[in-house]
């Protein structure tokens, strides 16, 4: 996966809570390979039924239709386990998504991907997305290296991932990698498994 | 020898059986028992096996299925959707290319993957269990250890049958008192949902315990772990007892013989001990619950339907306000009034959560000698070709077409609309199943949630109503 060290960009600020899945990448705008997951990305948001741009739509918008990052409120990722909404986010640009809090599915498949979830405070996470509107440059730094993000005023909020997650982003490792090394701990609990628990493992048909 | 003296909960019995390896940062290699794929989220993990060059690791415990992208009308194949074609098309030559069984658009056995899994016997108690598919929580109804994963999870299970995971926090509900006439386990978990909120499970495997889910059919065990992921959790579970025993005898996957009564045995010791910890406990008193609706655009907002929709400007957090706001705008609603008499254009009975034989028998109960108001859509969607089936022998079919119903071949169908079965834009939907999302249902779809005998209700009346006045 794409490593993530320091990433500096346009963080746009969504604060509205349970931003889900399915607004991120509605079923019903497309599963073909050939949708363009970063043009389609909050489809219903950003467009109206003739496919028009809604201008006021934060994304469409000068400087945000750039942005690498989302200032978000909590339960961010809700809903559908869809992978794709991580990749459509990625398409776009989106390195990071900061919020409260993060579904944990959505979670798990941005650290699989390597897009960053940051976890800061409710009142850091409002504070942080006040501060990005009617500026000229909304841009903000987030150093995974040292945990924290850099708002505009040149504050430091800190953040917290797990050891190996952190590990993993900073080098662009996979995790499957990981799962692989340990076959031979596998085949010896599958074979202890068929004796003790026999039903878990029905015949072949 | 070490003796196991701590009392423990169901949950951490299923987890100490499935410990691969325990890793120094606190993760836990897990053994995943049973792995369902299915049309809309897999092509890329077979992209992925291919990319690491390796095998499904154990064809016996994978089974893949048709559900999400495929047509639903009268002698549908995995073509009548045009815009599914290219996904169906790769689940089955990934299928093919890895050998792998696919419950595909004309087997008897094709369903959405939460309902085929258990009424199949594949779902075991005991067991763990992952789909590409937030709901998969639903097979906890079996005492199954059973939750969502993303795509590149999937790559793993079906490259290693195992996960690296963190022990999840644990909450148990206990659904106490009993729920009276007219009120479905729907309900149940709607009215849990608008006291304690969307995340109140957040980062947490929830046991649903107490006398009102004992009393419960199997069916109606798997509509409440189905809607676990709607307030957070991954992981929804029921402890197995008779009745879970009951259901999974003799079914195809099922253990048979001397094998049964060695699994029965081991399955009855799985309960949670009397005096093991939770990290949280929450009491619902199931005397106090109507039948539910859902007014806005999360699954947190329902009310009974005799009760007023909240009011914003009475909401302190100003986020949670302007969301309800917002919610407002969408739905065309306004505070105050309650959803008794809100005019409706389509009912849906279907989905994950309620399109199980019960859920149509009670929907059928409801419309019997009525028809489907003028102006309305409805449509009936069997979660499976064999819980259709067993609905037709039992005459459930002529009941629903004779009120005007549309009567369906299984799959997903307006849950999500990728099949094309979508609510209209503007248009307010009645529906059984579990998200009430803006543009969940199709752009611009407005979605109330509700359990199978509300939605027949509204279908045969028009508008959102009580059934219990139907009923009587
Ligand atoms: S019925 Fe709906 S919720 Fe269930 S698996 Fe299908 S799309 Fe998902």
């Amino acid at each position: 996966m794409e490593p993530f060290k320091v990433v500096t960009g346009i963080a746009a600020p969504m604060l509205m809570p349970n931003i889900n899945t399915d607004a991120i990448t509605p079923m019903a705008a497309g599963r073909s390979t050939s949708v363009d997951l970063g043009k389609m990305m909050f489809n219903n948001w950003r467009y109206n039924l003739d496919g028009s741009e809604i201008p006021d739509f934060i994304l469409n918008r000068p400087p945000f239709r750039q942005s690498k990052m989302l200032v978000a409120g909590e339960n961010f990722g809700c809903g559908s386990s869809r992978e794709r909404a991580v990749w459509a986010l990625m398409k776009f640009g989106i390195r990071c998504v900061i919020a409260p809090s993060f579904a944990d599915i959505f979670r798990e498949n941005s650290y699989q991907n390597g897009l960053l979830p940051v976890a800061i405070s409710a009142a850091d996470c409002a504070a942080l997305g006040a501060s990005l509107e009617h500026v000229s440059d909304p841009t903000l730094t987030v150093d995974l290296e040292r945990c924290i993000v850099r708002a505009l005023d040149g504050r430091e909020i800190p953040f917290s991932v797990p050891a190996e997650r952190r590990d993993a982003l900073l080098k662009g490792l996979d995790e499957i990698d990981v799962i692989l090394s340990m076959e031979a701990d596998i085949a010896a609990y599958q074979q202890r498994e068929r004796s003790a628990r026999p039903w878990l493992f029905p015949e072949p048909r | 020898m070490s003796t196991h003296a701590a009392p423990q909960t169901l949950v951490d019995k299923i987890w100490r059986q499935h410990v691969i390896r325990e890793l120094s940062d606190g993760r836990t290699l897990i053994h995943i028992d049973r792995h369902f794929l299915h049309d809309g989220t897999n092509r890329q993990a077979f992209d992925g096996l291919r990319r690491i060059k390796r095998p499904v690791r154990n064809l016996d415990l994978t089974w893949a299925v048709v559900d999400h992208i495929l047509s639903t009308l009268p002698g549908r194949t995995g073509e009548s959707h045009p815009p599914g074609i290219e996904r169906i098309h790769a689940l089955r030559d990934n299928c093919r290319q890895f050998n792998l069984k696919l419950f595909d658009t004309d087997d008897p056995q094709q369903g959405i993957a939460h309902v085929i899994a258990p009424e199949l016997g594949i779902t075991l108690p005991g067991c763990t269990l992952v789909c590409g598919d937030s709901h998969t929580a639903t097979n906890g109804g079996l005492g199954a250890l059973a939750w969502g994963i993303g795509t590149t999870e999937v790559m793993h299970v079906v490259a290693t049958q195992s996960l690296l995971v963190r022990k999840q926090k644990q909450l148990r509900i206990n659904f106490n008192g009993r729920i009276g006439a007219g009120v479905s386990s729907k309900d149940m978990i709607l009215y849990f949902m608008s006291k304690h909120g969307v995340t109140a499970g957040a980062g947490c495997t929830v046991e649903y315990a107490g006398p009102a889910i004992r009393a419960l059919p199997i069916e109606a065990r798997m509509t409440i772990c189905n809607m676990s992921i709607e307030f957070g959790s991954r992981c929804g579970i029921v402890a197995p007892d008779d009745t879970t025993f009951e259901y999974i005898a003799n079914r195809p996957y099922a253990p048979k013989g001397a094998l049964w009564d060695r699994a029965v045995a081991e399955w009855r010791t799985l309960g949670s001990d009397a005096d093991a910890q939770f990290d949280r406990e929450v009491d619902i008193d199931c005397n106090a619950i109507g039948p539910q609706v859902t007014w806005g655009n999360t699954p947190q907002d329902a009310v009974a339907i005799d009760e007023a929709l909240p009011d914003p400007a009475t909401v302190a957090d100003s986020a949670r306000r302007q969301a309800l706001e917002r919610a407002y705008n969408y739905m065309n609603l306004t505070p105050g009034r309650t959803l008794e008499g809100v005019p409706i254009d389509i009912a849906f009975i279907g989905s994950c959560t309620n399109s199980r034989l019960s859920d149509l028998d009670a929907a059928a109960q409801v419309i019997k000698g009525h028809k489907v108001a003028k102006g309305v859509t409805a449509l009936a969607v069997p979660g499976s070709m064999a819980v259709k089936a067993a609905a037709e022998a039992k005459g459930l079919d002529k009941i629903f077409i004779e009120a005007g119903f549309e009567w369906r071949n299984a799959g997903c169908s307006m849950c999500v609309g990728s099949n094309g079965d979508l609510v209209p834009p503007g248009k307010r939907s009645i529906s059984t199943t579990n998200r009430n999302f803006e543009h969940r249902q199709g752009p611009h779809s407005r979605t109330h949630l509700a359990g199978p005998a509300m939605v027949a209700a509204a279908a045969v009346s028009g508008c959102i109503t009580d059934v219990r006045k139907l009923l009587s």
